[in-house]
């Protein structure tokens, strides 16, 4: 009981834990069953890739359940809006600003952005203004954006990407370095430390309870510890040799004998959806519109009838939905270097799954945008370990449908628990 | 209802046609499995200019990927008095009923590309086996010993079988010899480029980067193992195959960080199924058709009559083929190639 009542006063989310702990069995698992592949720099790097398109949408799938509603159109959306930009970045601005132009990167994710959020916002204004379901709305989205995105360019794959707007996907030129890294870790430890400790003085001051010093300071520790180890583990990841010998050759440099140890660093994706994240929390718990989609999901007439513009902030829900569809569809067509009107396919479902698998009650009212995130990371360790241990496709189907539905349940029995 | 709506539908579409049918020549249906994809639609034009040379109709179904939907879609064909039908079947089991019913109804039947295997109906397709081959010889001639990673297709299509039994055929000696080593294989679900991108990471992590070519199935798979293989610097010195010829494949060649892609072209395949519908539908038996083998590989083993077109691989010596060919312009192939890098880039 003793240490139940510490973890108490730790303050930290039961179910959060819980995930952790299911993560770390995960991986810990897999690394047994693959002698040591696993839980590699290389490994853990590639996972993290991996998993930023389905963890950026997840983000927005969040406020979507917690309103009470759903969006199956994700993976076609992703793919129609990485058809366009595929073919606005290939064919259409080179003719207008050149081959490799320094803006057609900026230019591409814009467009993914607006594309996305205005697609986004015709499926709000349908489910808010004219009431129709969402789950039909975008069943129907479903359908018109994966044909859609057929027509773009009569199925022709689009390829390749610009150079800069590869970065977006990964892979070595996608990632930051050693040094830039570290500063990244070091101010993200100093913004948790002085966060914690400005949220600590403002309950002070309007007599909240607080957290005991030693548990603050853990919480602070453990926080800056998972980021810094983090950054350790990719600047553990070195650049294959052959890349490392031209960079450093490009450089000037003379090229030891025992060869040189170049990091790759964190991957601009993986960092794109961090930053994602914390956005959206920051909307999510802090600001009125986030406040406003917890309390239509929590009750709806409630709202209605306390001055909540229910119709505007459930039309705005599916925009931002949207627009990170649009982000999504720009790491995923980075990351394979091509355009292809499959992309996307079957995203929905991973999507939902890792928001659920993350906390977020189908009944709507209560997610968190952290668990989602870390919902996408558990299925893809899954995806991606399978994959690793040779195991084929229909078994990792099975595998996976079996975590989803025994996730809810546990979260179920959790639930009614605290009732 | 289902009998109305199929009544219907005929007589909405029936009536230019009627019109048509006038032309003396044999109505000929087209079954499609459906037009998700870039080519069939090349096919279908090549089909029709071929039907239209011998004064016949052409009349067409899509059936949306859906079997259901191709079963109603046959017998609808049939109902518009079709004297012969291409079948592009969209399950190879699920289609034998409305083809039975077709060829007993004297109805001349072409399995289109994918395998009907009733032995009345005619099977024209592409050499799937000797496209595997093809790439094997292709990938071995660039890398003659290592280790060999298989990027295969989807595990529900009986194609991405074929393609990696010719692939052993050839690979099969060398790997007893022990001069190459088979480090890998991995079906990609749905043939989507995002899973073979994922299994070749996971490929290249298990084997630390020691993995010296790669056969993948296709053009879509082998651009997720380039991309891949780019992440770790190998793309361009890792040898990879593929097929269909799709323009990024060929600009890929061109630009050098795809080895091979085999041809199929679909202009050959729709103009022969043409034909072979038409002289069928005029009466000819199923063994008069010209250049028409015995053939028995099925998984059931029956004995079919086929005709095998055969393939062209292209690699960055003869990519002008395509070019001349009008199959994708240069500027597309060419796009980003340093001069000197392929011929026909310049």
């Amino acid at each position: 009981m003793k240490f139940s009542a510490r973890l108490r006063e730790l303050e930290i989310d039961p179910r959060l834990l819980g995930m952790l702990g299911a993560l770390a069995v995960i991986w810990i698992g897999f690394d047994l069953l693959s002698a040591g592949a696993f839980l590699t720099p290389r490994n853990l790097w590639n996972l993290s890739v991996q998993t930023a398109s389905i963890a950026v949408m997840a983000c927005g799938m969040v406020l979507v359940i917690v309103s009470r509603n759903i969006d199956l159109s994700v993976g076609s959306l992703l793919g129609f809006t990485g058809m366009l930009i595929g073919v606005l970045q290939a064919r259409l601005l080179p003719e207008l600003l050149g081959l490799e132009h320094p803006a057609t990167w900026l230019v591409a994710m814009l467009a993914a952005v607006a594309i996305g959020g205005t697609l986004g916002v015709l499926q709000g204004v349908l489910v808010a203004y004219l009431a129709i379901p969402s789950f039909i709305v975008t069943l129907g989205g479903l359908l018109i954006w994966r044909g859609a995105a057929w027509w773009v360019t009569q199925g022709q794959t689009v390829a390749p990407m610009d150079g800069r707007f590869r970065k977006l996907g990964g892979g070595i030129d996608g990632a930051i370095g050693a040094t830039a890294s570290w500063i990244i870790g070091a101010v993200a430890c100093a913004a948790i430390a002085s966060g914690l400790w400005l949220i600590r003085r403002r309950r002070e001051k309007f007599g909240f309870h607080v957290r005991p010093v030693w548990a603050e300071a853990l919480v602070i520790s453990i926080a800056c510890g998972v980021v810094l180890g983090a950054v350790a583990v990719a600047n553990a990841y070195p650049l294959p040799m052959g890349i490392a010998r031209r960079m450093a050759e490009a450089q000037g440099l003379a090229w030891p004998p025992g060869g040189l140890f170049i990091a790759h660093g964190l991957a601009v994706p993986v960092l794109v959806a961090i930053g994602i994240g914390i956005v959206m929390t920051i909307i999510a718990t802090r600001t009125r519109f986030g406040r406003y989609v917890f309390s239509i999901g929590g009750n709806p007439e409630a709202a209605e009838l306390s001055g909540v513009n229910t119709r505007r902030t459930l039309m705005l829900v599916f925009a931002v939905m949207g627009g990170l569809a649009g982000i999504a569809a720009c790491i995923s067509t980075a990351r394979l270097n091509a355009a292809t009107n499959a992309a996307g396919q079957l995203d929905e479902l991973y999507v939902i799954a890792a928001t659920v698998i993350g906390g977020t009650s189908l009944a709507g009212g209560s997610g968190t945008i952290a668990g989602a995130m870390l919902g996408a990371l558990v299925m893809q360790s899954l995806q991606s370990g399978m994959v690793l241990l040779g195991v084929d496709a229909p078994l990792q189907n099975i595998v996976v449908g079996c975590v989803l539905v025994a996730a809810v349940w546990v979260d179920t029995i959790y639930r009614r628990g605290i009732r | 209802m289902l009998r109305r709506t199929v009544l219907a539908a005929t007589a909405l579409v029936a009536a230019p046609s009627i019109l048509r049918a006038q032309a003396r020549g044999p109505v000929v249906g087209v079954s499609w499995s459906n037009f998700q994809e870039e080519r069939w639609k090349t096919d279908e034009a090549a089909i029709r200019a071929a039907i239209d040379a011998a004064r016949g109709t052409y009349l067409s179904a899509d059936a949306q990927s859906s079997p259901a939907k191709q079963l109603t879609d046959i017998e609808s064909l049939i109902a518009r008095g079709v004297k012969a039908l291409i079948v592009l079947a969209q399950d190879a089991q699920a289609v034998r009923p409305a083809v039975e019913k077709a060829l007993n109804e004297g109805i001349a039947v072409v399995g289109y590309d994918r395998l009907i295997e009733i032995p009345q109906a005619f099977y024209l397709t592409f050499d799937n086996v000797e496209v595997g081959r093809m790439m094997a010889r292709a990938i071995l001639g660039a890398r003659p010993e290592g280790n060999y990673a298989f990027i295969k297709g989807s595990s529900a299509d009986p194609n991405a079988n074929f393609l990696f039994q010719g692939s052993m055929e050839i690979l099969k000696p060398h790997i007893d010899a022990g001069r190459i080593r088979n480090v890998g294989e991995a079906f990609t679900d749905g043939w989507l480029p995002a899973n073979a991108q994922r299994n070749m990471e996971q490929m290249l992590t298990r084997n630390n980067n020691r993995i010296d070519a790669v056969v993948a199935a296709n053009d879509g798979t082998a651009g997720g193992a380039i991309a891949a293989l780019a992440a770790q610097g190998m793309a361009g010195s890792v040898p990879v195959s593929g097929q269909d010829a799709d323009r990024a494949a060929l600009n890929r060649i061109a630009l050098g960080t795809q080895t091979v892609t085999i041809w199929k072209d679909a202009r050959e395949l729709g103009r022969n199924a043409g034909e072979i519908a038409v002289r069928l539908a005029g009466g000819a038996k199923l063994n008069e058709i010209p250049d028409s083998v015995s053939w028995n590989q099925g998984p059931s083993r029956a004995a079919m009559t086929a005709k095998f077109l055969r393939p062209v691989p292209i690699t960055r010596d003869n990519l002008g083929v395509v070019i001349d060919a009008g199959w994708a312009p240069r500027t597309a192939v060419c796009q980003g190639v340093p001069a000197g890098r392929a011929p026909a880039c310049g």
